[in-house]
């Protein structure tokens, strides 16, 4: 196991990846690729799970090191349940999105994962907040994550516009993810989506070889 | 909480303070004229696959300690629970001893919930104590199970980081076996083909890494029970010892004998009726 950890920053599993979250009129879609590596070169996993449920309305993706994202969700997806209950309502977006700052804010020497939260709420609609690495809380109508987001920031700056219908952004999404995945080694697999408006959640998978493709391949 | 955990989960928030600990046990060790122990690792070769009616779980058995093999008849798949077995890789006192600690909590568990364990529940177990532990307990685990919701394989990894999947290989030899897998795997297998492709994976791993040899242990997991086949396969190249090494009573001359009598002292004793209809 010790040869495959090299060049890579985090120790263990990473998952390289791409994420992003965008709203759209009524909703938000929340997307990543499937791909986890170890070490820069090894794939551990083509089929790893990034769109974490963490309740009804609100996902959230995970970029960094596997292990202290996995821990830091399931942590905040305890936290998110007992405040709700606690509420005696749906939490709000922006609630989900602290607990997940507080908990990287408070540990940051040791935790190496970011996160982008979206969901759907009452009182504000489709939101989307980005926690970084630090812990940093930003509010954005779309944002993009992950080493793979590097490759797209220019096409998501000119191609994304307000208010946009289910079906576009669902598009605009799939195209992002598909041309990251294209550029970045450390992304892959297929791309995961999820679509959530105020009636419920859609799981939206598409395989490697269904995805759009560009000029030159 | 009605029903708690035995193993006390430390109070809210995560707790690094091992982390501290370490890094002065290192510098103390290093520092001075010891070094720290290398601990006895099992390159290992295991594999797990889920097939149409259940799991099937494969081990090699040889342990090393440095180049020489410690054990050629190690057992690498440890018992959790009677429906959920664990195939563990990386430092065989931690495999041994975390597995074990799974084991016992489980059993309680299922004793004060008069339910019996899943396998999620047992991956979330090892995902928490392996985190808490950052990466300092070297175990790498693949877990697989048959409960009430279906068939289960967990790879569970040293930092923490957890995957449910169908197939899965880990250790030294785990390219090898990966290979075969990648192959052969169709979801939904007969039972017969599952051990036979694990079979083959271990045997490529043993093949083609140094640190897995000897026997290919196998352990098939179904709902109706657990069949573990300790050796599955045993290996081509079993040692024929020349001679016997046993040395019959007398060999050795007795020169003198000397009794000496322990002098043993009543010094109080009691007698307690007990209540027997």
């Amino acid at each position: 196991m010790e040869r495959k950890y090299m060049e890579s920053q985090i120790k263990g599993v990473s998952t390289g990846t791409t994420i992003l979250a965008v709203t759209f009129n009524g909703g938000v879609v929340i997307g990543s690729d499937s791909r986890a590596s170890m070490g820069g070169n090894y794939v551990c996993s083509k089929t790893i799970n990034k769109l974490i449920q963490v309740h009804d309305r609100i996902f959230c993706c995970i970029a960094g090191s596997l292990a202290d994202a996995q821990a830091v969700t399931k942590m905040a997806k305890f936290q998110i349940s007992l405040h709700s209950i606690q509420m005696d309502s749906p939490p709000l977006v922006k609630a989900a999105a602290s607990i997940l700052k507080e908990l990287c804010y408070n540990n940051k020497e040791e935790l190496q994962a970011g996160f982008i939260t979206a969901g759907w709420d009452k009182k504000r609609g489709p939101q989307v907040y980005t926690v970084a690495l630090g812990g940093m809380l930003l509010s954005m109508p779309f944002t993009i994550g992950g080493s793979g987001s590097t490759y797209i920031y220019g096409y998501t700056d000119a191609k994304y516009k307000p208010d946009m219908t289910k079906e576009e952004c669902l598009q605009f999404a799939t195209n992002a993810l598909a041309l990251a995945m294209g550029r970045d080694n450390v992304s892959g697999g297929v791309a995961h989506l999820v679509v959530i408006t105020e009636e419920g959640v859609e799981h939206v998978v598409i395989p490697g070889d269904k995805l759009p493709k560009f000029h030159d391949e | 909480m009605a029903l708690s955990n035995v193993l006390e989960t430390p109070p809210s928030g995560f707790n690094f303070e091992n982390v501290f600990r370490n890094v002065a046990l290192e510098g103390l060790l290093e520092g001075g004229h010891t070094k720290a122990p290398k601990p006895k690792k099992t390159g290992t070769t295991i594999a797990g696959v889920v097939c149409k009616d259940g799991v099937v779980l494969g081990a090699d058995t040889r342990a090393t300690s440095g180049e020489v093999v410690a054990d050629k008849m190690c057992a690498k798949i440890h018992y959790i629970a009677p429906n959920i077995y664990c195939c563990g890789a990386g430092t065989a006192a931690d495999t041994e001893k975390t597995t074990d600690l799974l084991s016992s909590n489980l059993t309680i568990f299922s004793m004060d919930s008069g339910r019996n364990p899943r396998v999620v529940m047992a991956a979330n177990i090892l995902q928490d104590m392996l985190f808490r532990y950052r990466g300092q307990i070297g175990a790498n685990l693949i877990l697989g199970g048959v409960d009430c919701t279906g068939s289960h394989l967990y790879t569970v990894g040293p930092y923490g980081d957890t995957d449910k999947v169908l197939y899965l290989a880990m250790g030294s030899g785990d390219l090898a076996a990966l290979g075969i897998l990648e192959d052969r795997f169709k979801p939904n297998m007969k039972l017969e083909e599952a051990k036979e492709l694990v079979r083959d994976a271990i045997h490529s791993g043993i093949m083609s890494d140094l640190g897995s040899g000897s026997n290919i242990d196998i352990c098939v997991i179904t709902k109706q029970g657990v069949d573990y086949i300790r050796p599955y396969q045993e290996s081509e190249y079993q040692d024929k010892r020349q001679r016997t090494y046993k040395y019959r009573p007398g060999t050795t001359p007795i020169l003198t004998e000397k009794i000496v009598p322990l002098e043993v002292e009543v010094v109080k004793e009691t007698i307690q009726r007990m209540d027997t209809v």
